[in-house]
């Protein structure tokens, strides 16, 4: 039996009604505005922002955006990939915080160096996501609820070493003794240093995700299988693709990328603190959720994320400059979100076919 | 004064014409049996008269009052009930079959608020009585079999005290004896004086059944047969041509067969058989659904696992544990429902014609894993022009191209790289006329390989096949070559 797809149908139908050039004119300069409007309204905002606050174009104040935003925005990227084969990971808030302890516990209570934690760690998360992605693959247990399972086992796993205690230097272990490490200088760069005194590194770290997974996802042949396992996981079987290894290279990297957040939270706040990264998870997924909306795509895109945690740094460092009291960030986000999956999905779908 | 009267109903969708001024009455008391190919405007007029779309102009008057139901609901309210071929969607899982025969009661403002079990339980058997059916009250849905799933639909639409029944191919999941038993129930049910438009392509169950057939064929009707009716001009008109007795380019292919099956058991119960297929040579296997076809191709091409017996292809022992190890041996499977087994969803990377033609050969195409040198583009214009394929172009949508054009790019997706054995399951599902015949064309146009089509549907198997071979219950039926006549059908 044919089935008629209402959606591809409806262009046709609607155009007809009206005066064909009027109608086109006008639907082309909308779906223009519509495609662009998230870099509309953000261009806007800088404006807006620069011209009530002077001090909020200076260069610097622009990098400590980019800044805030970086961990967000790397944990969004591993969001991204993960929507892409058709998952979601709830584990990537708490694989960053217990990354912060591990790289803590490892400099201050084993004395190891920047150059072995650095590795230590995002083995960490390779290994999370692994577990993640036999949670799922091989005991076919729902992603959401395999993630968030893992989401509590860690929350409570990273403060079992140190009894619950935050870890600084001087740390007294649950077994009496103290702790003789320290942060290695070098791993706090990693937080604190700038490129020629204008670029953090956390920012370039950000950049240097961004460009890998958008090479990754966009323009290679395992992207266009991570897609193809999340748009039809049959069919992709049958053209012959492994989708239980594509789905677990795609929890690997959202864990890895969230224990390099966790590497950039420890390197910038140098302790290990337990309540690190509270709401890491929702503001990473809000930016893969915004990024939908960025040029359009309805669909996860790692450009589009990274645009979605700029977006949302913008908007929390202006009216933060405007005095907008911190208490409002939370309502903010939330409207941003609602705005933009509004727009992707709402206003206009015929339009944008 | 006809309960039914359609007068010069048209529906387009976008430049297809799907029904082009379309006239026929139904009388109370009788079943009609609607035919027509593929395209022809069978489900469109059955939406339309469903109320799941509205009609572009003319008009329909049920019992002598104008009929334009908006939605289902009102179609059901005016007396038209339709039980349509996919019962996936007639109930949920959770639900069991007595909460799924009430559900639709469950809506209407009225019903007392709180319900019991023992009070769905004894209205639920109420329904199954009258309808005449036995199935178990408290199953869940979800562990029906298609055929009962199939009779849930129709008691349900019973319990409605309809005066016209449309019945979209209720026996394509049912037994033979199943059959049988629906056939009584919609004899008693229109001497009881219920009009009955019973859909089918199965000339079988037409002759045991059908009062009058209405046969359609672009988007009209074409010709209306009085019983006794004659279904091989019924078939002529539905196809417009002459049924050939066999085609004329047949090829009976000799020598080393390309794929051989012996003793093979798709089930552990199910009879052994063996298969052959000869390079150059297309054979058809035909059968009812359910009766394995798919789990035969499956198996061949590793989705599926035999349950016995052994494959060989070019004499080499074939089993393939996964559907990459199959491709890597060198067969191809364009698998049943090209949407839930081969297309990815619209406005999703990879939904565009090329990349739906390249999703199995990336590896292939792109050794270095960067999608750059446009070969996959270069595939499609190829594919485009070989298979005449309606589109823009290679970046075309591929949910924007119709469903023959959809089918074609499936095909040329497995045509692209060249294999020993081509497996097609039901490769004219929701595809027209004119689609097919290019698609018949190119596929017997290749002689390097072996192709293996299952349909369900034995015209197209003649259309196509050099042999037939029937399957049922999970085993091929031997059956002399070109012996069988379209009009016999399967239940032969």
């Amino acid at each position: 039996m044919t089935s008629i797809n209402d959606e591809t149908l409806s262009p046709v139908s609607r155009t007809a009604k009206g005066d064909k050039n009027a109608i086109s004119w006008l639907g082309n300069l909308s779906a223009i505005l519509r495609s662009g409007a998230v870099f509309i309204l953000l261009g806007a905002l800088l404006l807006g922002f620069s011209a009530a606050e002077p001090a909020f174009a200076n260069i610097g104040n622009l990098m400590s955006i980019l800044q805030a935003v970086a961990v967000v925005a790397i944990l969004g990227a591993g969001v991204t990939v993960t929507l892409a084969v058709g998952g979601f990971d709830l584990s990537i808030g708490a694989i960053a915080a217990s990354s912060v302890m591990a790289a803590s516990y490892a400099m201050i209570v084993w004395g190891f160096s920047a150059v072995a934690t650095v590795p230590l760690v995002l083995a960490f998360g390779a290994l999370v996501g692994l577990v993640n992605a036999l949670l799922i693959v091989r005991l076919k247990v729902p992603d959401l609820l395999a993630t968030l399972s893992m989401m509590f086992l860690l929350s409570g796993l990273q403060l079992i070493p140190t009894a619950g205690r935050s870890i600084s230097a001087g740390l007294i272990l649950p077994d009496g003794t103290t702790a003789t490490g320290a942060y290695d200088p070098a791993f706090l760069l990693i937080g604190r240093f700038s490129l020629f005194g204008i670029v953090p590194v956390s920012v370039v770290l950000m950049t240097l995700v961004a460009i890998v997974l958008f090479v990754l996802t966009e323009r290679t042949r395992i992207g266009r299988l991570l897609f193809a396992t999340g748009g039809n996981e049959l069919a992709t079987r049958l053209a012959g693709a492994s989708t239980a290894r594509l789905k677990t290279l795609a929890y690997v990297i959202s864990g890895t990328l969230a224990s390099l957040g966790g590497i950039v939270i420890a390197a910038r706040v140098g302790r290990g603190d337990v309540s690190s990264g509270g709401s890491l998870l929702m503001d990473a997924v809000a930016a893969a959720l915004i990024g939908f909306a960025v040029l359009r795509r309805r669909r996860p895109n790692v450009l589009g994320t990274i645009v979605g945690a700029v977006f949302v740094g913008v908007l929390l460092n202006g009216l933060t400059m405007l005095n907008a009291p911190y208490y409002t960030q939370d309502f903010v986000k939330g409207a941003v979100l609602v705005g933009a999956l509004a727009l992707t999905y709402g206003v206009g779908r015929s339009a944008a076919q | 004064m006809p309960l039914l009267h359609v007068d010069a109903l048209s529906r387009s969708f976008g430049p297809t014409r799907a029904l082009t001024s379309a006239t026929l009455t139904i009388d109370a008391g009788e079943i009609v049996a609607l035919m027509g190919a593929n395209g022809a405007g069978k489900s469109t007029l059955v939406k339309i008269l469903s109320g799941v779309l509205p009609a572009d102009s003319g008009k329909v008057t049920l019992k002598e009052r104008p009929y334009a139901p908006r939605t289902p609901a009102e179609a059901a309210a005016a007396g038209v009930v339709t039980v349509h071929q996919s019962t996936d969607l007639v109930g949920a899982p959770g639900l069991t079959v007595a909460d799924t025969l009430l559900l639709s009661r469950f809506t209407e403002r009225g019903q007392p608020f709180f319900v019991s079990r023992s009070g769905i339980r004894r209205q639920a058997q109420a329904i199954l009585d009258a309808a005449g059916f036995d199935l178990p009250l408290d199953r869940d849905f979800a562990d029906l079999s298609a055929a009962d799933r199939q009779l849930v639909a129709i008691a349900r639409a019973l319990a409605n005290k309809a005066d016209l029944l449309i019945l979209d191919e209720p026996t394509a999941s049912l037994s033979i004896a199943e059959s049988r038993r629906l056939f009584d129930i919609l004899r008693r049910l229109r001497d009881g004086g219920l009009a009955i438009l019973y859909i089918s392509h199965r000339t079988a169950d037409l002759e045991a059944i059908a009062d009058r057939a209405l046969v359609m064929r672009g988007g009209a009707v074409a010709g209306a047969f009085q019983r006794p009716i004659d279904f091989s001009a019924a078939i002529e008109t539905m196809i417009g041509r002459k049924l050939q007795s066999a085609r004329p380019d047949i090829r009976i292919a000799d020598g080393t067969p390309v794929f051989e099956m012996r003793s093979a058991r798709l089930l552990p119960d199910s009879a052994a058989f063996d298969l052959a297929v000869h390079a150059g040579e297309v054979v058809a296997i035909t059968g009812v659904l359910g009766a394995g076809k798919s789990r035969l191709l499956s198996a061949i091409f590793g989705a599926g696992h035999l349950a016995g017996g052994k494959m060989f292809l070019d004499g080499r022992p074939h089993h393939p544990q996964t559907p990459a190890d199959g491709i890597a041996s060198g067969v191809a499977m364009a698998a049943e429902d090209r949407h839930r087994s081969s297309l990815i969803p619209a406005n999703w990377p990879g939904s565009s014609l090329a990349a739906t033609i390249s999703l199995p050969h990336l590896a292939k195409w792109y050794p270095h894993g960067l999608l750059f040198g446009g070969r996959e583009q270069r595939e499609a214009k190829k594919a485009i022009a070989r298979l005449r394929i309606k589109a823009s172009g290679p970046q075309a949508p591929i949910a924007s191209l119709s469903g023959g054009n959809q089918q074609k790019a499936v095909l040329a997706r497995w045509e692209a790289e060249p294999s020993r054995l081509l497996l097609l399951d039901e490769p004219f599902q929701g595809v027209d006329v004119g689609a097919r015949h290019d698609i018949i064309q190119a596929i017997r146009s290749r002689t390097d390989r072996a192709t293996l089509i299952a349909t369900s549907d034995p015209e197209e198997a003649y259309e196509v096949a050099d042999r037939i071979l029937v399957i049922d219950h999970y085993s091929l039926v031997p059956t002399p070559r070109g012996a069988i006549s379209a009009s016999q059908g399967i239940h032969a």
